[in-house]
Formats: structure tokens, sequence, C-alpha cells
């Protein structure tokens, strides 16, 4: 790897130790000999296996769920419904007081979406906690669903969550986050020229090599051990303590080491269930997602919907940018609020824009529940502007990077959520980016850095 | 439900297990004989994290039912580095960056293991040919792909 030290070099210190070097990564020996223990590398002796019955259904009303059949299986342990978790509704994101709770452990009343969890099934192998979870029977009245965040936002369309009372996520700051900057209207008055587009994407599949799961030990003292992949250790501890009403001191989680996770895992699903059942039958209990579950079931990146209205100069300034958002949070909540916002902040991207309006609404829809992916809610946002970067140069007839150069933010521009620019690096990146590729760009442009602008 | 008696020999060491008929040789492995080394990444054959060599040949033991097993040399990844010496595969990856989150490897060096034996000095579209069959979802193929071809001139410079 080469440094290129003629950047930055007042902050420059060169009595480094690790960076520019190559270092081996401390778990690979572990990885190479498979030696790393991953949470289903374990065995417990009398592990009941838990499968789930899902929601055949995108929204439907449970009329009544009839589980006889499937406890006289052979092999069949226990049967959980609704009723058997102390606290069923909750929200993820609770703990920083982002509500309200608006998804259930187990189904109650209604399901929201197509795979939505129902009944857990659990028996002395995987095989017969499959055949008892097929002798399950629930009777549904489908109703009407939404599964466009079109459809889902038309007036009079059915709601998709009780919790919520409107199809789209209520903020403090009303139905969506909004940042509000300059004047919009007077840089669309000035510009030259006006561009207005809508970028959408489907949602997305983190699809990791090692499916979700835990195995749940109830350690004999009321205390129980589950060892987990998560992604979030804290937001597990802490949401199963709420949803079984147990304190933390009665929860030891042991995680760290995930097949690949990229966001699929930091929501709470298997954990509480896995040791309420792990409670209720005093037995070792392992809740693995199947392939199929880990690509049907597991919350994806949000589908979105961006319009980006921009108005540029003929010499490649852009003077002002509006743009609406929406995030399409599936049946539930979960990170998705978090993620809609995020992307409010973000809509400018790496440039400085003098008049900006953003709105970024987080909507209900009878899909999938979505939630993290690497980088969600700014991801898709920068596939955007980024697409609608490159229009606007062609629009104005310069080049893609040239006029990237003239927008790029520098250090001590004020961005347009209200946070000062520090540590921009986008000029020299773009450079080296530059010579890299042999592209070519006017000798000016070379002359610039990301330094605080004169006066 | 009625057991099979199997008797496999696993890296070199006598194995004899009661199974369930229909069990998959990565359900015994890893539930039975205590190799956890072959990891499941979908129970269908599609990713080839289970990968093991079963009398040389590379397999999918997911799909393999552990009683046709009898009487075969099974190998994993468990079983590669002889005596604490890592084999050259495994040098390989590690010098490489060749594993990232880890769950694939075992697969991927089974696969690479079954290539090499058979194909010492292999070209780069051998390599590919070899790992078509597994999935990583994190390291990227191209580090995984110039460990192989590392680990192949390592061999025939120890070998010359
Ligand atoms: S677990 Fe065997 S191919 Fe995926
Ligand atoms: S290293 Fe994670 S799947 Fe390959």
């Amino acid at each position: 790897m080469r440094l290129a030290k003629n950047y930055f070099a007042d902050e420059r210190r060169d009595d480094l130790n690790e960076i520019g070097q190559g270092r081996p990564r401390a778990d690979v020996p572990g990885h190479v000999t498979a030696k790393t223990t991953y949470f289903a590398d374990r065995n417990f002796p009398g592990m009941l296996h838990l499968k789930m019955v899902r929601s055949p259904h995108h929204h439907a009303r449970i009329r009544s769920i009839d589980t006889s059949e499937a406890e006289k299986h052979p092999g069949v342990v226990r049967v959980l419904t609704a009723k058997d978790v102390p606290h069923n509704t909750y929200t993820i994101l609770i703990l920083i007081q982002i509500g309200p709770e608006d998804e259930h452990v187990l189904a109650e009343d209604k399901v929201r979406w197509k795979g939505e969890a129902v009944v857990a099934v659990l028996a002395e192998t995987e095989r017969a906690a499959q055949e008892a979870a097929a002798k399950v029977k629930v009777d549904y009245e489908v109703l009407p669903a939404v599964l466009d965040m079109e459809a889902a936002l038309k007036p009079g369309a059915p709601l998709v969550n009780e919790h919520h009372g409107q199809n789209y996520y209520m903020y403090d700051s009303g139905a969506c986050r909004k940042v509000r900057f300059g004047d919009v209207e007077k840089g669309f008055a000035e510009a030259d020229h006006i561009l207005e587009q809508t970028y959408s994407s489907s949602p997305i599949e983190q699809a990791p090599m090692e499916t979700t799961g835990c195995i749940a030990v109830p350690d004999g003292n009321d205390r129980f051990t589950c060892y987990t992949n998560t992604q979030a250790m804290f937001f597990t501890l802490d949401n199963t303590s709420i949803i079984l009403q147990m304190p933390g001191s009665q929860l030891h989680l042991v995680g760290g080491t995930a097949g690949g996770g990229f966001g699929g895992k930091v929501d709470v699903i298997v954990e509480p269930i896995a040791i309420l059942a792990a409670k209720l039958t005093g037995r070792p209990v392992s809740f693995i997602y199947s392939r199929h579950e880990e690509m049907q079931i597991s919350s994806p990146r949000a589908a979105e919907t961006i319009t980006i209205k921009d108005g540029v100069m003929k010499d490649g300034r852009i003077v002002a940018r509006y743009v609406k958002g929406y995030t399409d949070a599936g049946a539930y909540s979960r990170h998705s609020p978090y993620g809609a916002q995020k992307g409010a902040a973000h809509y400018p991207g790496p440039y400085t824009i003098p008049n900006v309006w953003a709105d970024t609404y987080c909507v209900y829809t009878n899909r999938t529940p979505s939630s993290a992916m690497r980088g969600f809610g700014v991801t898709i946002a920068d596939f955007a502007l980024e697409v609608q970067m490159d229009k606007l140069a062609r629009l104005i007839g310069m080049d893609p990077l040239e006029f990237r150069f003239i927008n790029a933010y520098r250090d001590g521009d004020m961005k347009a959520h209200r946070q000062t620019t520090e540590g921009a690096a986008l000029i020299e990146c773009m450079q080296e980016a530059a010579r890299a590729a042999n592209w070519p760009v006017a000798e000016k442009y070379f002359a610039l850095s990301s330094h605080p602008r004169e006066g | 439900m009625a057991k099979v008696p199997v008797q496999f020999s696993l890296n070199g060491s006598e194995k004899a297990e009661f199974v369930d008929s229909g069990a998959t040789l990565l359900a015994v492995l890893r539930g039975k004989a205590g190799d956890t080394s072959p990891k499941g990444g979908c129970h269908q054959g599609t990713c080839g994290a289970c990968s093991v060599l079963i009398d040389g040949e590379l397999r999918l033991s997911c799909l393999t039912l552990a009683e046709t097993c009898e009487g075969a040399e099974i190998t994993t990844t468990a079983g590669l580095a002889e005596a604490g010496v890592l084999h050259p595969l495994q040098r390989a990856f590690m010098d490489g960056f060749a594993a990232q989150c880890g769950f694939c490897t075992p697969g991927m060096l089974m696969a690479a293991k079954a290539l090499l034996d058979r194909t010492p000095n292999p070209t780069r579209e051998d390599v590919v040919e070899a790992i078509s069959g597994n999935v990583c979802r994190c390291t990227g193929y191209e580090p995984i792909i110039q460990a192989i071809l590392a680990a192949a001139r390592a061999n025939s410079h120890n070998a010359a």
C-alpha cells in the first residue's frame, strides 16, 4: 500500500506502528484450522429444536389457533403461543426511547406480513418439530394488504399496524424527518437548469453464510446462557430482559463470533423465544433459521424510493437540492425509523449545496420488516445521488469528476443539517482516483484541497 | 427410530457410530463424531460450507447419508494440519487474508485440497472451477483464488 504523504503533510505523523503495515488478522489462525467456535458448534445433551409456524398471508386476522394435533405428534415437548410470552409486544429501539412498541414476538390477533411468527413448536428432533409445525391449524381471515409505499400512503389504504395509527412513522418532528437549509425556492429560481429524477430500490438480503440462530441453555439456577450470533449483544440482552420480564442478571449472552452478518443479525428475534422455551421446558433449546428462513424471514435492507430535484448553474455549481425519500419499513419498525432519519442528514452527499430541503418518511407496508444492512439509510441514498450527479454533469456538458470537484465539501463548510465539515478528504481522494484511472481532469482541480476556503 | 451402525475413519482415527437412518454425514460429524469443522450454511447442497473429502473425493456432507459412509476415509479441515504444522493451504489463507468471518473457510480448504491433490500446479481457471460450488459472502473470491495459487506454488517449491 502506498501512502500519499504530500496530502495533509502538516497533520501527518510518521511514527505510527500499525498504519501502513500489513498485519495478520487476530482470528485467522482459528478460521483456517476450523477451531473458531460459532454458536452452533456446541452440542448439549437433551437439546430441543424450535420451529416456527409462520403466516402464509401478507395480512390477516387470526380467528383461532389449534395446536392439539401438533402437541400429540411424537417427539413434541411443548408448543408456545403469544399468551406464553410475558411481554409480547416490543420494539427494539425502545431502549433509546424510539417507540411505540409495535411488534409481537408471537402473533396475537393479526399477522401483518407473510412469514410472521405465530406458534413455536419444540421437539426432540428438528424433523419432529417440522412435522408438528405443519399440524398447527391457524384459522385466518385474509385482509387486504398493501405491498408498496405508494399504495400505503394513499388515503383509505388498509392500516398496516394499529400501534402506529397511520402507515408511516410519526417522528417528534411530524410525519417525516426534515432538513431545511437556505432558501430552495430562491435557489431554483436562479438555477440555469433543473433536473428532477426518481430512484427506486428493492429490498436486499444480507445473505450471511451462517444463518441467524442461537442456543439457549438453562443453568439450573433460573439463569440462562444463550449462545448467539447476534451482532447486537446489548440490544439483545436488554430487549430479552424486557420481553421475558427477567432481570439481566438472569441472562448470560455469549457471542462475538458470527459467520457473516452485514446488519442482518442486529434485530432481536431468535433469542427471547429460545430463552423462554428453555425456561418453560428446562432444557437446552436450539433455534436456527433454515436457509429459506434466512432469505425470506430475516429483515432485508429496506426498499427505498427517492426523488431528487436539483438546480444547477452552467458553471457547475449546484445551487438548490430538494429531496423526498421514502423507506419501506415493512410491517414493523425495527431499525427503519432510524435508517430513514439518517437519510435526511445524508442527502446533500459529500457536497456543499447552499439551499437544501429534505423530507424522509418511514412507511409501513405488509412486507417483510426491513432493518439494518451495511450503511442502511445512506447506501441507497448514495446510489441515487451519485447517479443524479452524473446526470447533472451530462446536462450541463461537464466532465462528471470535474463537476464533483466543483461541488465537493471542504473543511469548515456548513452542512445542511448544521454540522460543520471536518476531516474532509473527498478532493484528495478524487485527485488520487483521477491519477490512478488516468481520468483527464483539468490541472486546476489538482490544485484544490479540502482545507477551509479562503475568506 | 431404528439406528444404523456405521464405521469410518475420520482424519485417520477410527469411528463407530449408531446413526438415524436418513441422517446426513454433516449431522453425524458435527453432532456425534465431535468434528464441527464442516459448517451447515444451507443444508441443501448450494453453499459448499459442509464440503469434506470422502475417499479423496470432494463431497457435500449435507447431501451425503451417513449410512453410505461405511468403511470410508473421511477428511475434514480439522485434520488438515499435521502434528500442529499447518497445511500450505492454511498458511496461504492466513497470509493472503482469504478468511474474513471464516464460515466458508473449512469448505473452501477442502475444495482446494481436492484440487491440489489431483492437480498440483493448477491454472487460475482450474482454481475458479474447483471452488465454484463454494459460496463466500465476506472475503471476496480473489484473495481465496490467490491463496490457493500461492499454496500450489509453495508446494511445488518444497517438492523441488
Ligand atoms: S450446507 Fe451443504 S452445501 Fe450448504
Ligand atoms: S469468510 Fe465469511 S463467508 Fe467466506
